[in-house]
């Protein structure tokens, strides 16, 4: 056995999850190079060292025993809502809304931590709630109550892309607690008759400008249209082995707007074309693959859940974000996890596969007796 | 729902592992659709895209043309191009306007007037439409924005070639002037040179009408350029073709000369070739400076030149019309001879003409005796005229003046030519519905009345009358223009005219003063004086400037082998004498420049400097007394038509003349001895009140 040969400590980690991260990070740090005009500054080095003080703090996550989650699941959500509610009374300016609090050291995004945070409380209702009240009211007015009131408040503020991100994470964790489906189609029927009806009232008019762009980006060539025409040239010039490495005349040339962040993912794809980007999914899809076999796996309700929550988060951050790239969804702010540079979408996605580690080593310690 | 088993654990786990397989089937269902859009997008569609990114990362700037040259008729460069450096601003791009200039304002030291036209070009451009800054810099200043840029987005400063008029306002309306393209311009053309900075197409005159010709090809600068428009590379450069030179009949020393010699009046010169008809010199002063109109009329320039009661904007020579006075005599003389009247025939003047009951008054009221045709038209004695026009007839004399050019058109480069009216019978039954009647004979033969010409018909006339040949103004030069054909006069007819005009000029005539300080050459010429109130409101001579005669005269040299004819109009010059000195110092020059340039020297001194300090100093007046306070200028089009408003020619009268015009005094003959001194004209170019 070659394992014998490996400290038991090391032999122990997750390696199938984190080996295809720092692949993706690496990689995502290369694009960062080319993009900075091949400077390890200012974003490419600090993608890396982010990327492993968080592994650090995930695997510090993953060493936390379920009870103490389980406690710990309201009066974080708690916490956070109060968070929301300061940002709303005194949050700073920025973007055109009230996201950030600033704490004088640093500035929080709560509504970014509300996330993971919606999927632990929806995983710790669940639990408790009895069985038998699966199919009843009582199973679905508390969630709706816990995922309304934050969401609402992130809707105020307003950031669309967050709120969406919270709801949905929020829906597949009801889903995946097996409330009846006639909800979830019924809730379908009413979001496309509600939908229009929102759009044109309660949607601020910059995000309805840029749902308008989006149908039809031409149109506005160098207003809102501009990201999403400037995205899909970058990806589409790139070709099938794409411009050669700090060969992206669109993100080089300024013409690719937030290159580093949002857009990431075309900025790669100009220099790596298609090839690039399908080693993107695929890694993406391995990470996803071992996060829901681990939910699958898991010892007890509580850990399912929360782990196929967590998977969830992060995939509707990749989901929107590549749709969003590819001029498939409006432009909304959300960032490709582990790829785009940013220390808040790190933090919670790190926290994301920090919990599920957590859920993987409650199962390997409950199926094996071994620590 | 009673019916269903119990739920249990078990069941909700099942539940659990069946939705996660849908949720993961659904994420992969996602991730085939995010792959193959990624292929549509980078395989399918990638000539598209790569094509879009191409046209992104290369920016090709057209390099605008370099003008083609206006030569005079031995090369000299009327308009010409020089090497400067430039800075624009396009509008789209400038992101804070007050701030911008308000940095650029000390940088390129930007006067408070100059700043506000900026602004309201800023204002009225369109997207990329240039606006500029200032043009013309030394590299001092030029370097000083250049290393500036990066807080300064918008601001483009560039080395290239602005339009040269080493003349100046000498040249303003012979050749016009050029300036930004409007955005009506751009719409007409949709040519992206248009809105290239530092590319200017002719507004006016020769560069507006030869503006194809004059053009040329843009170079092209191909750059890989960042979307904000900084340069990261040069990829090559296409070099301009310049634009085809023009070259005129124009003799660049004489009108310039011409120009300067006018001085402070207000009026037009035209020298023409008497064996080809090449305009050698077509001056209307006072002009403007078409340097200074290149970047835009400024507020101040503007005031200073719309205010002007000389009305600097309109071109005298083709859309002034005026009463010809007494230079019509010897082409009326020509129309008896030919209509057979004996030249030595003689008619009594005591001073008028009685006609039935009326008497038709001759200028000099006290008569000038017994007088033939030589002493009709060398003592300009309106009586002759008046008694011998009544036998032959108005429609001899109108066809005569048509024949020598009054009231004809002549093809000229230029739009907007005012052509007056040759009066007749005809002419008037159709306009007025009128009998012509005898008054209307009285006030032709002495050049007033319906009679308006230009003074190129003048120039024309006398040429033609000079020379015998059917001369046409050329200003193109031609050098294998086939020779003109003559007119078909009798030469001992013109013979006798000239030897009459020479009499006015070297004899005993109304132009004593005009006589050239050139051995060996005569100048035969014809004093003209033309009303423009009636007596009851001024003498003529003094008063209101705008209440004094027209000054004309028409002359050839040298007068027994006529080489150049030439015409000078004065607007209330106060009758012919502000008029001839210019004719008889714009002849000089043309057969020794040197004494014709200290004659205006010592001109120019009285005067306050030549055309151009005097310019200055009043544009200095103007800016100190109203700066910023100006209203701003309009912009191109307007400013277009308020200058052909200016330049519209006076309506004619709507109502019919009903009487003769009192005919304006001719200044005495100074040789012929009379008890009036005062009368002697005076070669100063303004008449003092009184004389």
């Amino acid at each position: 056995m070659q394992r014998a040969y490996i400290p038991q400590a090391i032999a122990r980690q997750p390696w199938r999850v984190i080996l295809p991260l720092l692949a993706l990070v690496v990689f995502g740090s290369l694009v960062l190079y080319s993009a900075a005009g091949g400077n390890i500054r200012p974003w490419a080095g600090m993608h890396v060292a982010r990327f492993f003080v968080f592994l650090v703090m995930a695997a510090l996550i993953a060493r936390v025993p379920q009870e103490w989650f389980k406690r710990a699941a309201l009066p974080i959500y708690g916490i956070l809502c109060v968070l929301l509610v300061l940002v709303e009374l005194i949050g700073g300016i920025g973007g055109g809304s009230q996201r950030w609090l600033n704490l004088g050291f640093m500035t929080l995004q709560p509504s970014e931590l509300m996330k993971p945070g919606i999927v632990l409380v929806l995983a710790w209702f669940y639990s408790v709630l009895p069985v038998g009240e699966v199919n009843g009211w009582r199973a679905i007015a508390p969630a709706v109550l816990l995922l309304g009131f934050p969401a609402g408040l992130v809707m105020l503020q307003p950031d669309l892309g967050t709120g969406l991100a919270i709801s949905f994470g929020a829906v597949v964790m009801m889903f995946l607690a097996g409330l009846p489906l006639r909800l979830f189609i019924g809730g379908a029927l009413a979001g496309a008759i509600v939908a229009p009806i929102a759009f044109f009232t309660l949607l601020h008019d910059y995000q309805r400008k840029r749902v308008l762009v989006f149908m039809d980006p031409e149109s506005d060539p160098l207003g809102s249209g501009y990201h999403i025409t400037q995205s899909k040239i970058a990806i589409g010039s790139g070709g099938f082995l794409g411009k050669g490495f700090g060969h992206g005349s669109q993100s080089h040339l300024d013409y690719l707007p937030e290159a580093h962040t949002d857009f990431v993912f075309a900025t790669m794809s100009e220099e790596w074309g298609m090839l690039g980007g399908l080693f993107v999914l695929a890694v993406f899809a391995l990470v996803f693959h071992w996060g829901l076999k681990v939910a699958m796996n898991a010892p007890d309700r509580f850990s399912r859940l929360l782990a196929a929550g967590m998977v969830t988060t992060i995939f509707f951050y990749v989901c929107i974000n590549l749709m969003m790239v590819m001029g498939l969804a409006p432009v909304v702010g959300i960032p490709l996890p582990f790829m785009s540079h940013g220390g808040s979408s790190m933090m919670t996605n790190m926290i994301c596969i920090g919990t599920i580690m957590a859920v993987d080593r409650w199962s390997r310690r409950s199926g094996t007796g071994l620590l | 729902m009673k019916a269903k088993l119990p739920m249990t654990s078990a069941i909700l786990t099942n539940k659990f592992e069946r939705r996660t397989f849908v949720l993961g089937m659904g994420q992969a269902t996602v991730g085939m659709l995010l792959a193959a859009r990624l292929g549509y997008l980078s395989v399918a569609e990638n000539a598209k895209y790569r094509a879009a990114s191409e046209s992104n990362r290369v920016n090709l700037t057209l390099i605008p043309p370099r003008r083609g040259w206006v030569l005079d008729r031995r090369g000299a460069a009327l308009a010409s191009n020089r090497a400067d450096f430039r800075v624009d601003l396009i509008p789209d791009r400038v992101v804070d306007a007050d701030a911008t200039l308000a940095t650029l304002g000390p940088l390129l030291g930007l006067t408070a007037d100059k700043v506000d036209d900026i602004k309201a070009r800023l204002e009225k451009a369109r997207g990329f439409q240039p606006v500029e800054v200032g043009s013309n810099l030394d590299w001092d200043k030029f370097a000083a924005v250049s290393v500036r840029l990066p807080e300064l987005p918008g601001v483009i400063p560039q080395r290239g070639y602005s339009r040269f008029y080493p003349t100046g306002p000498s040249v303003g309306h012979l050749v016009g002037y050029v300036g930004p393209a409007s955005a009506d311009d751009y719409e007409r053309e949709r040519n992206p040179l248009l809105i290239t900075p530092g590319f200017k197409i002719g507004k006016d005159g020769l560069e507006k009408h030869f503006e194809e010709r004059l053009r040329g090809v843009p170079g092209a600068r191909r750059v890989e350029a960042t979307a904000s428009g900084r340069v990261v590379r040069d990829l090559g450069t296409r070099e301009d073709v310049p634009g085809k030179p023009i070259q005129l009949t124009i003799m660049a020393g004489l009108q310039d000369y011409a120009a300067r010699r006018i001085g402070l009046e207000s009026g037009s010169v035209v020298v023409m070739d008497c064996l080809t008809g090449d305009v050698l010199a077509m001056v209307s002063m006072p002009s403007f400076d078409p340097n200074s109109f290149s970047d835009g009329i400024g507020r101040i320039e503007w005031k200073m030149l719309s205010e002007d009661d000389h009305v600097p904007l309109r071109n005298k020579v083709l859309r002034g019309l005026y009463p010809p006075g007494s230079t019509v005599k010897p082409m009326v003389a020509l129309s008896f001879l030919e209509a057979g009247l004996d030249p030595s025939a003689s008619v009594n003047c005591v001073g008028g003409l009685r006609v039935g009951n009326r008497v038709f008054h001759c200028w000099n009221h006290r008569g000038h005796g017994s007088v033939d045709m030589a002493k009709g038209i060398y003592q300009s004695c309106d009586v002759y005229f008046y008694h011998f026009a009544q036998a032959i007839g108005m429609d001899t004399i109108a066809k005569m003046a048509r024949r020598l050019g009054l009231g004809q058109e002549f093809e000229m480069p230029y739009p907007g030519q005012s052509y007056g009216t040759v009066p007749d019978p005809a002419w008037k039954l159709r306009k007025y519905k009128k009998e012509w009647a005898i008054y209307d004979t009285v006030n032709a033969t002495i050049g007033q009345g319906y009679m308006l010409v230009n003074p190129l018909q003048q120039a024309v006339m006398a040429s033609r009358l000079a020379s015998g040949l059917e001369l046409k103004p050329r200003l193109l030069l031609d050098r294998h223009a086939p020779p003109p054909r003559s007119m078909g006069f009798s030469q001992q007819h013109l013979d006798l005219i000239h030897s009459a005009m020479n009499e006015v000029v070297n004899g005993r005539g109304t132009a004593g003063h005009a006589r050239l300080p050139i051995a060996n050459v005569q100048m035969a010429g014809k004093t003209g004086t033309a009303q423009v109130v009636g007596l009851n409101i001024g003498n003529g001579k003094g008063g209101q400037w705008k209440h004094r005669d027209h000054g004309h005269f028409i002359c050839f040299a040298p007068f027994d082998k006529p080489r150049y004819a030439c015409a000078v109009v004065i607007e209330h010059g106060g009758g012919s004498p502000s008029a001839y000195p210019i004719a008889r110092d714009v002849m000089t020059y043309l057969f020794d420049p040197a004494k014709a340039m200290e004659v205006l020297e010592g001109f120019e001194k009285q005067w306050g400097g030549d055309v151009r300090t005097r310019m200055r100093a009043k544009y200095d007046a103007y800016a100190a007394k109203f700066g910023t306070t100006a209203p701003a200028a309009p912009d191109e089009e307007q400013a277009a038509q308020e200058v052909a408003a200016e330049n519209k020619p006076a309506p004619e009268p709507t109502a019919a003349q009903t009487d003769a015009a009192a005919p304006a005094p001719e200044p005495e003959p100074a040789p012929v001895a009379t008890p009036t001194p005062a009368a002697v004209p005076s070669p100063a170019p303004t008449p003092t009140p009184g004389t």
